[in-house]
């Protein structure tokens, strides 16, 4: 069948109302997870897995790639209203977002943003639809050491290429691969790193982790940090419709972000952030009036919002076809794909196609909603940015740790009448280690991403070398794997220079790191 | 961001320095536990112990990274953190962890959410506690009874929904 058959199939089946539903459902937390200042689509995905859990699995992921665009989208709300980004994709969104915000062009700003956010979501989900079956094919000849070298160039990209050090992203990473370790070794049932603690037997629930990095470590951020107690909201004035000088400044950008964004996601190279990040950086070489960067220029917010986008939807390249997510979010939906004993992979597309031309489609419906969502109701969620922040907090922490008893509520260990949730201990000993991650400037992400490709990669590993019996040789034997590892290399290095001399120019007050 | 550093550019950072030594401490302990596990010959090449050794010694290698790193105060600058708030959220979720099995779900949440209002300056806990209790029993009723989420359950929950202590 052509994917357009395929594809066709999939959006009758997302135009379901259950799975529109669903989409609805995910679209609206989304944006309003992304709004939100402190929480975003990870997090919301990982506090709803549980919740999931009886649910209809197809319609559970639709739901979460809802999330995962919708998050997509109301980070920029917050980034040019507040000059606060709501998640790290749209950092750079507030260097002229808010610029633009305060000189009373916010509308526009935002209209930018929305229709990019649109444009970019819209041209890289049908970019996804038709490189996804073509990536399976060639997918389905990879041995375990072809995918042992595609978790590392995973692990290389998600923690080096991340942030502004190495160091600290890879450190960040072997902390996530020591925590996959803990617990009985699938292959042979000896347990590692138990330490006689029965609770830890099957390991670390990557939503335990990835709720207490990302809710309870900002929660204890926020809170703590002079500087982020204190937040300025720009209200929005004048109108909110784009002139047609604001039209002709934007198209352009949003297909040259477009074009920067997925890629970026798919390959993959890096997260949503790099891509507004160089989106960001080619805008300004492509400008006419390079002068008004800095100082509100539409282009600034056009082309980064479409590339952030963008990527998100490349994301799910490498996240179906491969099993490989590259991002927190894309992780946390591959532990959403498992709990419903579903393994992302070339495999799925075979024996799930339904279910994956039904999610795709319905990506399509999403983000049509998310354009009316965003437009004609942006009013609706600047509001959300006025609940004061004990609230704001107080709730979160609520939902954080409800996910987590909902997910786990044995209450397995204590002392007398007293029973403890073994669980929500965890939940607060990573809460501080996210707290002491944000504090020491170490990307999340590798975390996360660790532990949950770290043990899929030791599989890989060790399969590969029990069919060579032990010969180290066969994982650089065939030439996928030496293209890849290649490419892991280059993933390091590319971004030194870049740290060097784009981010200079990008970001001149943050500081480089060159370690 | 970099300003202010020249002065004190000989004197390594304390806290990174610290954060090498538990990276390291980390380390050690891997090696120790992958050491003492028994493992088959049949095993013994590609068996479960390979994983541990390569990650452990990927956590020296970052332990002395970030250790050179505070010689040459790599890290950027750090806000100064009140550690006030700090104190009062992780009480609460340490008050929540204590009375989740007696006082269940909704006190035990509500005292949680007092705390971290508390944290974020919003007081007095005499309010803050019983509207958190109120909120988390609203949310525990929705997600327990609508969503069949298995939760905690205690003295309000009981007196709430089946109108007995019991």
């Amino acid at each position: 069948m052509s994917t357009f058959d395929l594809l066709a199939q999939g959006l009758i089946a997302a135009l379901q109302w259950q799975n529109l539903l669903y989409a609805l459902i995910g679209v609206t937390l989304g944006t309003a997870v992304g709004v939100l200042p402190g929480i975003g689509p990870a997090l919301t995905v990982a506090l709803l897995l549980p919740v999931t859990y009886k649910l209809d699995p197809a319609g559970s992921l639709i739901m979460f790639a809802g999330i995962y665009y919708g998050g997509m989208y109301g980070g920029s709300t917050t980034s040019i209203l507040l000059n606060t980004p709501g998640e790290s994709a749209s950092i750079v969104t507030a260097l002229e977002g808010n610029k633009m915000a305060r000189q009373g062009r916010g509308g526009p700003a935002l209209a930018t943003a929305a229709i990019g956010s649109f444009i970019a979501g819209l041209l890289a989900t049908i970019g996804l639809a038709f490189i996804a079956p073509w990536v399976v094919r060639f997918a389905l000849s990879f041995g375990p050491a072809d995918y042992f070298a595609l978790m590392v160039l995973a692990f290389v990209t998600v923690s080096a290429a991340f942030g502004d050090s190495a160091l600290r992203g890879l450190t960040a990473l072997f902390i996530g691969l020591g925590l996959g370790l803990i617990g009985i070794d699938l292959q042979t049932g000896q347990t590692r790193l138990a330490f006689g603690i029965p609770d830890l037997l099957d390991g670390i629930e990557v939503t335990t982790l990835a709720v207490a990095l990302f809710a309870i470590g900002e929660t204890l951020k926020t809170s703590s940090d002079p500087a982020q107690i204190n937040t300025q909201f720009t209200a929005i004035k004048g109108s909110v419709w784009m002139t047609l000088e604001d039209w002709r400044r934007s198209w352009a950008s949003w297909l040259r972000g477009t074009v920067i964004g997925f890629p970026i996601g798919a390959m993959p190279a890096g997260g949503a952030d790099v891509a507004s990040f160089l989106s960001y950086s080619a805008e300004k070489s492509f400008s006419k009036k390079p002068e008004e960067f800095g100082h509100g220029a539409i282009e600034g917010v056009a082309g980064p919002e479409a590339a952030n986008n963008a990527s998100a939807a490349g994301t799910l390249v490498p996240l179906l076809t491969l099993g490989l997510p590259t991002t927190a979010t894309a992780a946390i939906m591959l532990a959403g794909f498992q709990q419903f004993g579903l393994q992302p992979g070339p495999l799925l597309f075979t024996n799930n196609a339904p279910l994956v031309w039904a999610l795709i489609a319905s990506l399509l419906v999403a983000n049509l909603m998310l354009l009316v969502l965003n437009l004609p109701l942006i009013g609706v969620w600047v509001r959300l940015l006025t609940i004061p922040k004990p609230w704001l907090y107080g709730g979160i922490l609520v939902f954080a740790t409800l996910g987590t008893l909902g997910a786990n509520g044995a209450m397995s260990t204590g002392f007398g009448p007293v029973r403890i949730s073994f669980e929500l201990v965890l939940l607060l000993a990573f809460g501080v280690l996210g707290y002491i991650l944000r504090r020491f400037d170490y990307p999340i992400a590798p975390v996360v991403v660790g532990l949950i490709l770290g043990p899929m990669a030791e599989q890989q590993l060790r399969r590969a070398l029990a069919i060579s019996q032990g010969d180290v040789g066969i994982l650089l034997a065939s030439p996928v794997s030496m293209v890849l590892y290649a490419a892991a290399a280059a993933a390091i290095i590319i971004p030194l220079i870049m740290r060097l001399r784009g981010k200079g120019a990008v970001l001149g007050q943050l500081a480089s790191d060159e370690d | 961001m970099n300003t202010g550093n020249s002065g004190n550019m000989r004197r390594p950072d304390g806290a990174a320095l610290v954060i090498a030594a538990i990276l390291a401490g980390i380390a050690v302990v891997i090696f120790w536990q992958t050491s003492l596990m028994r493992v088959p010959p049949v095993q013994q090449r590609v068996g479960p112990t390979v994983f541990p050794y390569v990650v452990a010694t990927g956590l020296v290698f970052l332990a002395i990274g970030t250790a050179v790193s505070a010689f040459r105060n790599g890290f950027p600058a750090r806000s100064k953190d009140d550690f006030r708030p700090i104190v009062w959220i992780v009480g609460g979720l340490v008050a929540q962890i204590l009375l989740l099995s007696t006082a269940g779900f909704s006190i035990a949440t509500g005292v949680l959410f007092g705390f971290t209002a508390k944290g974020f300056g919003r007081g007095p806990l005499w309010k803050t506690i019983p509207a958190g209790a109120v909120f988390a029993f609203i949310v525990w009723f929705i997600f327990a009874k609508g969503l069949q989420l298995s939760l905690p359950t205690g003295v309000l929950e009981r007196l709430l929904t089946t109108g007995s202590f019991q």
